[in-house]
């Protein structure tokens, strides 16, 4: 049994302590909004917070977790929608949509760090892939999330 | 736009194994659809094949084209919404059945190994006829950029019956005469603008009313839905991670199945040994298919680990093929280049060049390419008390339906599938070797789902592969610089239309090219001659996003450029030379170089390149700007001009170009699959890299509509183009021309 926090609520996860935290929340957990997409983390697909920090989490092993406060797509934003997806929605970002969770995890931490982000911002933070193409787009929503975010606050 | 006009369906009628194949002529009207066919819930009732109301004023439109990401379920949606004048956000989408209603023709006419100019498309069909592979293509599928064409004609008249229809019912309910009654919203008015009934209100009313097949549809002035960039219905659920993909289908006492495919093409499994201690924890079983190893586990992680950590010993017969070589292919297309048998021949104007021409010559070559979907191949299926069903993201209901039945003993009827949202398809998704997979697991282990995944690796590496190819042209540089060049181009590559039906029904190969790789390029050359020479071998290949566009494009585009230079010419001026009979390409290629700034003045080492390519019934023109810094190759902006007659969604039309783009950057700069002892060489996405957000070009869109121009596709033109356009524009800004692909400055 390996104890960790998962969108805020503490749950006990009896895995293998090698297996990825990617195939635990997917597999052990349910929560299937976290994506597959290469295993080596090269892509992003699976990008989720451990302890507010984008994490590609078909690289981390669960026993390096334990103890620690996941958030993933399902969790982000607590009990309201993140200014991200609400940016994501107003400008029509996702073709196929699979690796935008990814995506949207990888910004979200990105504007918890820096407010106001920046276009190099942006590209070194969101390195993941998109097979369809939709980097235009995901570039225009965070910076549409940033100004959200702002009059949010 | 004549709802009346008739079309060729093809049918594949399968009865006991074998293929019947049914042809009849289907009116549009034809297709509609009575009110058993679309299945309705509680609370719903269906107004004819094609939508159904619910009491809660829920709209719910068939979708037979698979969603993966094209936007096709809310543009299909918005044909339908449109004549009924319903409100947007009422609107939903159900994945269609497997049914004659909802087949595409388009796709099928489409497919014609033929130039759509050469003769008329009747002919066309008629010879096509004649060829073995045709009864399985008129078929529920996805792709050749089909969707909205095909149903352009039948989900309007869908949706103008089915207000109608709800239209009788209020006139009834009201006593007044139908004519007198308008819909606002989704809310049905009587003269006066009164509110009589919403359609949900409307749903429990129709009693035995039957849709009617000649009504009228909308005029292109009279849109109130179509043209406007219109939120997409896949969105939220996509933005919030609850869109189910293949991968996220859970079942209760769902296994897991990982694979491990023979490493070499035309190899066999010849066994495997299990470790001394036994199997692993949560493992199941490990099971042998003619070309795979399955292991098959309560979790996938835990079957993926025993199937490649190490423990588990497989054990592979190479085959024919374990010393296939890609380098050593490229050398017989080399050979073939110069003295291969054409299987088509294609040539128009003048057959002998001018007496005072120049030569040009030049070679250029494609390598194979993968399509690397975000979402691995995946299949999940059930075969319980006879009846098989299989949950998956494809490109044709109707080809897995058929596979699945053929290779579970099934009748067809005994088999469903349910179309998942689809992590990218690209073409790839139109195969069927996962279902085929799927389905054996399914008979190993009867009576518990299953559900198949792929590794990247697996994927990379067992793909239907974008052929290798080459080209090489001779262009007749005439000696006054204002005549007209002309050309011939040997081209050699293998075809995926020539393979695919083979893999369907167990035939060979039918030694057609790609329909679509031997089209007459628009332009009015003073001699033009095609030899098409099309090799078969084991390597598979596939339908990958634009087919043959996506090499005989860079091909033909940039080489256009070398005949402009040679020629002392602008290579938009050369374009629109020979062009001047096609208006609508100089529409469009006028736009994009407009946009651009054409012939305004760039820093040093930057350059711009233009290309244009009509595809798929649409027509795009593209200019690329790239700085080159030492060895790197920065594409900064991408202009994007398109013409495909009506514009149904903007937004959609805006990020398929993008779409597109990236695509065939990621090829142009990244990709490349190579084979060496009967296997690839790549096996994920550090060795089969893509574009990223920091290489992202900035791309602007220009639509070039035209209202009584036929339907375009949008899902591939915007790919072709971009190979040319940067290769042009490296040449630009460097003087250097690189005609092999992936790019690469030495
Ligand atoms: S699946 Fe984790 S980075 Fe690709
Ligand atoms: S939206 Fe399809 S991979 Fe990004």
């Amino acid at each position: 049994m390996v104890a960790l926090t998962i969108n805020g609520e503490r749950r006990d996860v009896d895995a293998e302590p090698d297996k990825p935290l990617l195939w635990v929340l997917r597999e052990n957990l349910g929560l299937v909004g976290t994506k597959f997409g290469c295993g080596v983390a090269a892509c992003g697909a699976c990008t989720v917070h451990v302890d507010g920090v984008a994490t590609r989490s078909c690289s981390v092993p669960l026993d390096q977790v334990a103890g620690k406060s996941v958030t993933t797509i399902e969790g982000l934003g607590g009990d309201r929608i993140h200014a991200a997806q609400l940016a994501w929605i107003e400008l029509q970002v996702p073709q196929c949509g699979y690796c935008q969770p990814g995506f949207i995890m990888a910004a979200a931490a990105l504007l918890a760090e820096k407010p106001k982000p920046t276009d190099a911002d942006i590209d070194s933070a969101l390195t993941n892939i998109c097979r369809c193409g939709t980097y235009q787009s995901i570039r225009k929503a965070v910076h549409r999330a940033a100004e959200m975010a702002g009059a949010r606050r | 736009m004549k709802l009346t006009r008739r079309k060729l369906i093809v049918g594949g009628v399968l009865g006991g194994g074998a293929l019947l194949v049914g042809w009849w002529f289907a009116k549009d009207r034809d297709r509609l659809g009575d009110r058993t066919v679309f299945k309705a819930r509680m609370g719903e009732v269906a107004l004819n094949g094609w939508v159904k109301v619910g009491r809660d004023g829920s709209i719910t439109v068939a979708a037979p084209r698979a969603e993966m990401g094209q936007g096709i379920h809310s543009a299909l949606a918005a044909l339908v919404a449109e004549e009924m004048d319903a409100k947007w956000s009422d609107v939903r989408v159900e994945d269609a059945a497997d049914l004659n209603v909802y087949r595409n023709v388009e796709i099928l006419i489409d497919g014609l190994p033929f130039s759509p100019e050469e003769t008329g498309r009747m002919i066309d069909v008629a010879k096509w006829a004649g060829s073995r592979v045709s009864g399985l293509l008129g078929v529920v599928a996805t792709g050749g950029s089909t969707s909205v064409r095909d149903a352009w004609e039948p989900m309007r008249l869908a949706g103008a019956s089915a207000r109608d229809l709800l239209l009788r019912a209020a006139a009834a309910k009201a006593g007044v005469d139908r004519k007198t009654l308008t819909v606002v919203e989704s809310e049905v008015r009587d003269a006066a603008g009164k509110k009589i009934a919403t359609y949900g209100e409307l749903a429990a009313t129709l009693g035995a009313l039957q849709p009617l097949r000649d009504v009228p549809v909308k005029k292109a002035g009279e849109f109130r839905l179509i043209g406007k960039p219109l939120p997409r219905i896949d969105v939220p659920a996509k933005v919030m991670g609850t869109a189910g993909y293949g991968t996220d289908v859970r079942l209760p006492d769902m296994l897991y199945a990982a694979i491990a495919n023979c490493p070499t093409f035309g190899g066999k499994t010849k066994g495997f040994s299990l470790p001394s201690a036994g199997l692993p924890k949560g493992i199941v079983k490990v099971i042998e298919l003619p070309t795979a190893i399955a292991v098959v586990a309560d979790s996938w992680w835990r079957a993926n680990k025993f199937l490649t950590g190490g423990d588990l010993r497989l054990n592979w017969d190479a085959g024919p093929n374990a010393g296939l070589d890609s380098r050593a292919i490229a050398a017989d297309y080399a050979g073939l280049l110069k003295d291969g048998k054409p299987k088509l021949t294609r040539s128009r104007g003048a057959d002998t060049p001018p007496a005072d021409a120049k030569f040009l010559p030049a070679t250029y070559t494609a390598p194979y390419l993968a399509h690397a979907t975000m979402e691995p191949m995946n299949c999940t299926s059930l075969l319980d008390r006879g009846a098989l069903t299989i949950w998956m993201p494809n490109q044709s209901s109707s080809l897995m339906r058929y596979v699945g039945a053929k290779e579970a003993g099934l009748d067809q009827d005994k088999v469903t599938v349910h179309t998942t949202y689809l992590g990218g398809g690209f073409g790839r998704r139109a195969e069927v070797d996962l279902v085929r997979q799927a389905v054996a697991l399914a008979k190993a282990l009867p009576g518990k789902p299953i559900q198949v995944l792929w590794s990247r690796e697996e994927d990379i590496q067992h793909d239907f592969y974008r052929p290798m190819a080459t080209a090489r042209f001779v262009a007749d540089i005439p000696a006054d610089p204002k005549a007209l060049p002309g050309w011939t181009v040997r081209l050699v590559g293998q075809s995926a239309s020539s393979q695919f039906p083979g893999r369907v029904l167990g035939i060979g190969e039918t030694g057609d090219p790609d329909g679509n790789s031997v089209e007459n390029p628009p332009y009015a050359f003073a001699r033009y001659r095609l030899d098409a020479i099309v090799p078969q071998g084991p390597v598979p290949v596939g339908f990958w996003r634009s087919v043959g566009h996506s090499h005989t494009a860079f091909f033909d585009e940039c080489f256009l450029d070398e005949v402009a230079i040679a020629m002392g010419r602008d290579p938009l001026e050369l374009r629109r030379a020979l062009l001047k009979d096609k208006p609508r390409h100089l529409a469009v290629l006028d736009a994009v170089a407009k946009a651009s700034g054409w012939g305004t003045p760039l820093p040093a080492a930057t350059g711009r390149g233009i290309a244009l390519r009509a595809s798929f019934g649409s027509i795009v023109a593209q200019v690329a700007e790239v700085a080159v810094e030492g060895r790197t190759i920065r594409v900064r902006k991408v202009f994007c001009a398109i013409g495909c007659g009506i514009v149904v969604n903007p937004a959609i039309v805006r990020a398929q170009m993008e779409s597109g783009i990236v695509y065939g950057l990621s090829a142009a700069l990244h990709g490349r699959i190579t084979i060496k002892g009967g296997a690839v060489e790549q096996a994920n996405f550090p060795d089969y890299d893509a574009v990223r957000m920091a290489d992202m070009p900035a791309v602007e869109t220009i639509l070039v509509e035209s209202k009584d121009a036929p339907l375009g596709g949008v899902g591939e033109p915007g790919t072709p183009p971009i190979a040319p356009a940067v290769g042009n524009a490296i040449f630009a800004a460097t003087g250097k021309r690189l005609r092999n692909l992936p790019f690469e400055l030495k």
